[in-house]
This record gives structure tokens, sequence and C-alpha cells, in this order.
């Protein structure tokens, strides 16, 4: 696992409070961990701050996985 | 009008966690005040309050992941965990857990707060001044918002009825119990979960209530005699923190069910003072028609009265004040009347007062003991009122009078009766 990967995985344990075995790549943040609309606001916040990017609301929207996130953060970040 | 009983109680306080290890300390003489050490009190007028004791749920201590999972209580402000931690008390105690269509639709909430998520709100202004308002949660406002208390206790017993929430500063908690009482007396729900939370201890609201030269200055190097209602040196209240929730219940469904009666609320009154922002009315008669109407409503004579909660703050002004209104409602009755300030012992929990303290006005009635005034040492006024000092009494109690007043000049009583 990747750097990115491994970092986008403690984020998420940490906010939706989730096992860790739990958050694979096809794990959807809605359907399989338990969140809800605001839970990925706040988690697409998280991901900003620990990459130092800006994910702006359409490229939001599209990260519903945990492979979507770490496939946009390993493209868009530093 | 419908007749309403409390079946079920629930209490977090300085004293600690639950109605039965808070009340034993209250009775036994404790006081929750203590210096504060979960942030910088060096720069503020006042470095001590009543705060609760967390742990891991022995000894009375409060662990809040009983009641709410880490990642909830990390986005909803302390005064939210009180009251999911008060209400699920108070429901357990009731033994009322409804689960058909129309036992949710009867049952409502209605728990205010004096400010509500004020600690919240500080720490993110500071967010948005350092980082700018992309850092801004999402669970920002939802979990800051008073009648978000009312909302996570619905969401989390399936409570369907009137959801509801009050806010009249230090008197809040006795609104929150009495209009719920009104709700279930004019048939608008069956039960009601009521009262109030709030979570003030922090760096802001210390500076703002000493701001207001409301709080005591003199005492923090001895936290536990800081509050000292009626004594000539007294100079402030001693701010606390908790929640304190009942489960009100229409008498006829109460005793259908077989529930536990605590006691009867038989009236209700409410009154402004229309004087000052903060000082109550120097006349005291804004206290004085307050208490009127509760006790007209109860259909009693004020000589009936065995107990009085005192709103009694421990500040100059308002606890002589209170007590001048008091002897006026009960004239020749004053001389057997007892009357003390609970606030003595956990501080002054503001918009969680006056339902913590209608918790203890119920237990005066099932035990028959008063809870003392801590810390009363040298009356300033004399009166022929018993005000309790520093032990508790045994007293056979059937009718109870608790005040609550608050910044803006409202006030709230209520009377409860054994049932």
């Amino acid at each position: 696992m990747s750097d990115i990967a491994e970092r986008v995985k403690k984020i998420v344990v940490e906010h939706l409070g989730v096992e860790p075995e739990k958050v694979v790549e096809g794990a959807n943040f809605i359907d399989d961990l338990g969140a809800d609309s605001l839970d990925t606001v706040e988690l697409v916040m998280a991901f900003e701050e620990e990459f130092n990017v800006e994910i702006p609301d359409d490229a939001a929207e599209t990260i519903q996985t945990v492979g979507d996130a770490v496939k946009f953060l390993e493209k868009n970040s530093a | 009008m419908r007749r309403v009983v409390v079946t079920g109680l629930g209490m977090v306080t300085p004293l600690g966690s639950g109605v039965e290890h808070t009340w034993s300390r209250l009775i036994a003489g404790d006081s929750g005040a203590a210096k504060v050490t979960a942030f910088a009190t060096d720069d503020l007028a006042c470095k001590i309050a009543c705060s609760i004791p967390f742990g891991d749920g022995t000894d009375g201590t409060f662990n809040p992941d009983r009641v709410m999972e880490v990642k909830e209580q990390r986005k909803v402000d302390p005064f939210i965990v009180y009251a999911m931690a008060a209400a699920d008390e108070a429901l357990n105690d009731a033994g009322w857990h409804p689960k058909t269509d129309d036992d949710q639709y009867a049952t409502g909430v209605l728990i205010g707060s004096g400010i509500g998520g004020i600690g919240g709100i500080y720490d993110a202004s500071i967010t948005l001044h350092e980082k700018g308002p992309r850092r801004v949660s999402p669970f920002f406002i939802p979990g800051r918002i008073i009648n978000l208390a009312s909302g996570q206790v619905s969401i989390a017993h399936g409570l369907k009825g009137p959801n509801h929430a009050v806010v009249t500063a230090c008197s809040t908690g006795a609104h929150a119990v009495g209009d719920a009482a009104r709700l279930i007396a004019l048939g608008d729900a069956d039960v009601m979960v009521a009262g109030g939370a709030e979570s003030p201890v922090n760096r802001l609201s210390l500076a703002g209530f000493a701001a207001c030269r409301a709080l005591s200055t003199g005492f923090n190097e001895e936290p536990t005699r800081a509050s000292r209602p009626y004594d000539k040196d007294r100079d402030g209240f001693v701010m606390g923190e908790g929640a304190g929730i009942l489960v009100l219940e229409e008498y006829e469904h109460a005793k259908a069910r077989g529930a536990k009666l605590y006691a009867e609320i038989v009236g209700y009154g409410l009154s402004g003072d229309a004087y000052h922002i903060t000082s109550p009315s120097p006349d005291g008669d804004g206290a004085f028609r307050c208490m009127t109407a509760a006790v007209k409503r109860a259909g009693i004579d004020p000589s009936e009265i065995d107990y009085i909660n005192a709103h009694g703050t421990s500040t100059p002004m308002g606890d002589e004040l209170e007590l001048k209104a008091v002897e006026r409602l009960l004239g020749p009755a004053a001389a057997k009347a007892s009357m003390s300030s609970t606030k003595s012992a956990i501080g002054h929990l503001l918009g969680a007062a006056g339902s913590v303290e209608a918790i203890f006005s119920v237990l005066a009635i099932r035990d028959g003991v008063l809870p003392p005034t801590l810390n009363l040492d040298n009356p300033s006024v004399q009166t022929e009122i018993d005000l309790v000092p520093h032990e508790a009494k045994r007293k056979r109690v059937d009718v109870v009078l608790s005040n609550s007043f608050g910044f803006g000049g409202t006030n709230a009583s209520l009377v409860m009766r054994r049932v």
C-alpha cells in the first residue's frame, strides 16, 4: 500500500470510527463505512488538510470510495 | 387540564454521574468546586468551576463513551453529551422505551440550554480566523445549536412527538420542565423528556461572566468555599456544568403501566422583570409574581410549601431579593418553611440548573431530606426561614417550590407535590 493510501486509511478510520480492516480500496464511504453526507464533507476537508490540496466540490462528489480518494490524491497532491 | 407526574430522573453533575451518586454526595455536604486545570486561567479573574468528573464510569465518574460513540462525541459540544447521558438514565428509570408508532408519536423531547455550544463556537472561530472558511467542519452548526440536544435524544430513542427547546438563560431548565408539563396537560403529548444541559466551563464563558461581574473571584485559593448563598462574604456564583432530565408523564398513562410516581407537577409560573439585562428588579417583584402564579396554578396555600429549592446563586444582590420575595409570599408561614441553595455544592449550571434542582426537589419529597446550603457561616440578613446551613436535615416534605431566574429578567417557578 502506498504512503498516500496509508494516510487516507488513517483519516478514514479516525473520522468514521471504523475497523481498519474494513477500509479497503473498494469500500464506499456511505454504503460500506456508515458515513452520512456530512461525514463525507468532513472527510474531504480532512484530506485537504492532510495533503495540502484543494478539492473542489465537483471533484469531491466523485470521491465515493477509499480508492477514489487515493486515486485523486495520488494525481493531485504534491 | 390533564395531570402530569414525574416518572423518571437522570443527571450528570459536578458531583458525579447519575442521580443517586449526585444526591448522596449532595446530602453528605460535598462540594464539586475546584481549580480549573483543563485550560489556562492565569489571566482570568475567576479560576475555579464545578466541572464534570470524567472517568471510566466507576465511583460515580462520568464515562461519555457509554452513551455516545467517540466519533459522535467529537462532533458535538459536551452539553449534548450530558443531555444524552441524563436522558438515557431518565428513560431507563422510567422504564419507558416506546416501540410502537403510537407510543413514539406520543413521546416528545424538550431540552434547553442557556448558551449551548459556546466552547465549540470559540474553537471554530479560531479555525476560521487561522485557516479560513474551508476548514470549518460540517458538524460545527449541528453540534453547537441548542435544540440539537432534543434532536439527538429523539434520534437515539425514537421519540417522534413534540421536539422543542427552551433558551431562557438560567431559568431554562425550569421553563423546559414547566413547558413540557403544559404540553402533556394540554394533550400534545403523553410523555415528555424534559430538562436542560450546559457546558460553559471554558475561557470565553469565564471571561464573559466575569465581565458581567457575576462570578466569584475572591476564593480562587479556596474553591469549595466560593459558592456561599446568603453568606455575608459571598461575591458571585461559581460556574457549573452538566444536565438534568426528567421524564414527565400524563397521570393515567403512568398509572396504567405501573410506573413509579415520584411527584406531581401541580404548579408552574412565569414572569418577566422588565427591568435590566443582568440585574434582578430591586423590589423582587418579578420573582414574587412568578412564585405567586405557580402557587395559584397549583391551587395551594403558600403555607403548604415545605421546602423551597432557591435560585440562590451566591451573588451579592440576587440572594437577598429572592429571600425577601419568598418571605412576602409565605407571610407568617415563613417560620416553618425551609429553603436551601444546592448551588452551594454544585455551582450554577446555568440552563441546566432549573431541571437539576427540580430533581433535587423531587428527591426531597421521596427521601424526606433537605439538601444543605454549604458555607452559610454568617447570613447577611436575618430571616425566619430555615436556610438549612451546612448540613442536610430530615423533614417530611409533601410540597416543594423550585425557583429559577435568568438574565433578561426571566423567571420560572415550579410547584411539585407528593402523589
